[in-house]
């Protein structure tokens, strides 16, 4: 095979054979053995998806076909400290850090031991006892139906899992540092999540994703499946700050039981490609969703958000806002799905997705998509995509501002109503610094 | 001589709205444009203040011995020259106190002065806030998001007292205004009016000139300048109108 090239281990690169990396040894004991088998089959099945797809009709995979990663092992040995983690804290002095390296939980760099109590976080290994936990494993990302959650529940061969207890109050913000580290070779990691959020429980997570080396290309393939049990409440906080070669598809399943609230806000600045699925299932009466999301791109970086929100009950609510800025050369997508299911009587579903293009070369493209099956209902769903406001922009610079400044002002008023939304202080204002920095490189 | 235009013409999207504008304004000289709609009042404004789709065709407006036309919109803002908008601008996400503090350091570091540390930019910015009665309230929220017709022109008057400008134009300000607003805005007016400041007023209607009295008084018809006069000039116009100043004009070019 033309593609064939040879590794430090000798072993075949991803798309060369991945069945060879079936993760089948590494979790024998919670007996994953024919799940992940299944799972290969359906990767072999569906591929990679390419352009004919409709969901997946603006990303071209062709370069993610050809690099030649390096499914990262189980085997090879950790090397970052918890100090690497602390370079990337987010949510203030007093977030617990979990670090995950190449997809690995890397318990010796995470500081485990001032988890407070009622949450837990390790491997499934970890949690083979735990029915609760193990009965709820890749039993809602749809492996079936999805190549890269097939791909993932192959070979994910450490899922993490984070367990609230019912009742538990978390006061300490977690933050998951997710480090890329392809120092000397192209690294395909596939990493897994289990958020399981227990009845009347209350925890702030923050997962962040962040480059330590890319001298080689990254393929980060994440899969986090979370589950909220009755009136419990998760925020949730996903930062992909990657450096330019890395390729990140990102599946993530909510399920949510009566009474609970979930807040989600995704905040992507970093990687050349970044396909977000966020799937939330209102799964019973009086479920609270608001899904928040902003994307600052510049170069040619591809981002796409793919969100849907079903309510399959009546009387919940959800609300979504989405904001991109565009510059330069890159692409955004987005497309918003709402589906309101017959039985979800008093549903109210509100979207927004706005957008501001910079830049001649830079495109969006925008589709909400509402599909309302029951009659008693509130929805609505507004897109727009503009350029900077002109008029705004003269009225700065009559007073003074100069015409850099005026924009950087404008785009960052337009970006921050959404961090805006997060509340945790600390990690609003580190959401702010990050913005800004990338807001400057737009400027730059 | 603080603003000197000679012979300005300008268009917008190919149609010409100024046909040659003369006008010289003093240190410390109000002078009050009037005219009916259309004649190109706002046009002038706008121009002076540095839109960039007016096109300027000819002439040029000297302002303390640079050429205004060759500035961008933030340079004539740092020279002096500041702009009250007919249409003050919504700005959502944009505090008007972090706009202004922006905006006012930056017109001070282009004066060689330094800039405001926090505690001292809210001190001046208390002192000018009572100028024109703004509550503490409108300078954290977003600039003009949500404020009424009067509170936009008392942010714009209240803008104009925090960057001490050398010209004020006033464009339509007193349109939309309730007489209390009015009064409100004009005496924030008439507070700033020094030996040094000069104000060009822009209005459609003679009752701003009861509060803001203007030692001239030019009508604007057609995209020039065919009258001037003193503050009595705008009587007369509010008695008699518009209309024997547009017969005596056509006559003229008949």
């Amino acid at each position: 095979m033309s593609t064939t090239t040879s590794t430090i281990s000798g072993n075949p690169t991803l798309w060369q054979d991945p069945e060879h990396y079936l993760a089948i040894d590494q979790e024998s004991n919670v007996g994953l053995r024919d799940l992940r088998k299944d799972a290969i089959s359906h990767f072999l099945r569906m591929g990679i998806p390419n352009k004919h797809h409709e969901e997946w009709k603006y990303l071209n995979f062709a370069s993610l076909a050809k690099t030649h990663y390096h499914p990262v092992t189980a085997h090879q040995p950790f090397q970052l400290t918890s100090a690497d983690a602390e370079r990337f804290r987010l949510a203030g002095k007093d977030a617990i850090l979990v670090m995950i390296e190449n997809g690995r939980l890397n318990k010796q760099a995470s500081n485990l031991k001032a988890l407070p109590k009622g949450i837990q976080i390790g491997t499934l290994a970890d949690f083979a006892d735990d029915a609760a936990v193990v009965s709820e494993y890749a039993m809602h990302a749809p492996y079936q139906e999805e190549p890269f959650v097939a791909l993932n529940t192959a070979l994910a061969f450490a899922p993490v899992v984070v367990k609230v207890d019912n009742h538990a109050i978390i006061p300490n913000a977690i933050q998951i540092i997710c480090l890329s580290n392809a120092d000397h070779e192209a690294i395909a990691v596939n990493v897994r999540f289990l958020i399981v959020v227990g009845k009347h429980a209350e925890c702030t997570l923050v997962k962040s994703h962040h480059t330590i080396h890319d001298r080689f290309p990254v393929f980060l393939n994440t899969v986090v499946e979370t589950v909220l049990g009755e009136n419990a409440k998760l925020n949730f906080c996903k930062v992909q700050d990657e450096r330019e070669k890395t390729t990140h598809i990102n599946y993530h399943k909510v399920i949510q039981a009566r009474d609970s609230v979930h807040h989600i806000t995704t905040l992507t600045i970093g990687g050349s490609l970044v396909r977000n699925n966020l799937n939330i299932l209102l799964n019973d009466e009086n479920c609270n969703a608001h899904l928040n999301g902003l994307y600052v791109m510049n170069g040619t970086q591809v981002v796409d958000n793919h969100t849907l929100v079903d309510h399959s009950k009546p009387n919940c609510y959800s609300n979504e806002l989405y904001k991109g800025i565009i510059d330069e050369k890159s692409t955004g997508v987005f497309n918003g799905k709402i589906f309101v299911r017959e039985d979800a009587q008093k549903t109210n579903a509100f979207q927004s997705n706005k957008n501001i293009i910079l830049s001649n070369d830079a495109t969006m493209n925008t589709k909400p998509q509402l599909e309302i099956f029951a009659d008693d209902v509130k929805c609505s769903h507004g897109a727009t995509t503009g350029q900077i406001d002109e008029e705004a922009l003269f009225y700065l610079r009559s007073r003074g501002i100069a015409e850099p400044e005026a924009r950087a002002l404008l785009n960052h008023a337009f970006a921050a109503d959404v961090i805006n939304q997060v509340a945790l202080e600390p990690l609003r204002e580190s959401l702010m610094e990050l913005l800004n920095r990338k807001l400057r490189e737009l400027e730059a | 001589m603080l603003l000197s235009i000679k012979d300005l013409r300008a268009s917008i999207e190919g149609k010409q709205i100024l046909n040659g504008i003369n006008l010289t304004i003093k240190p410390g000289e109000v002078h009050a444009i009037m005219g009916p709609n259309g004649s190109g009042k706002s046009t002038l404004a706008s121009v002076l203040a540095g839109r960039e789709e007016y096109e300027v065709q000819g002439g040029e407006v000297i302002f303390e011995k640079q050429d205004l036309l060759d500035m961008s919109p933030e340079d004539r803002a740092r020279a002096g020259i500041f702009l009250a908008f007919q249409y003050p601008v919504e700005i959502p996400g944009v505090s008007n106190a972090n706009f202004l503090k922006t905006a006012v350091n930056e017109v001070r570091k282009s004066r060689g002065l330094e800039a405001y540390d926090s505690k001292d930019f809210l001190k001046v910015m208390q002192e000018k806030m009572k100028l024109v009665e703004m509550d503490k309230v409108m300078t954290q929220r977003s600039v003009n998001e949500g404020f009424s017709g009067g509170e936009k022109k008392r942010n714009e008057i209240f803008q104009m007292a925090m960057l001490e400008p050398k010209l004020g134009i006033l464009d339509e300000t007193d349109s939309g205004l309730d007489i209390d607003a009015l009064r409100i805005v004009s005496n924030g007016v008439n507070a700033l009016r020094n030996a040094e400041r000069s104000f060009l007023v822009i209005t459609h209607y003679q009752r701003l000139l009861d509060y803001i009295v203007p030692d001239f008084v030019h009508v604007l018809y057609k995209g020039k300048i065919v009258k001037s006069g003193p503050k009595e000039l705008a009587l007369e116009l509010e008695e008699k109108g518009y209309d024997w100043i547009k017969d005596e004009v056509d006559a003229l070019n008949a």
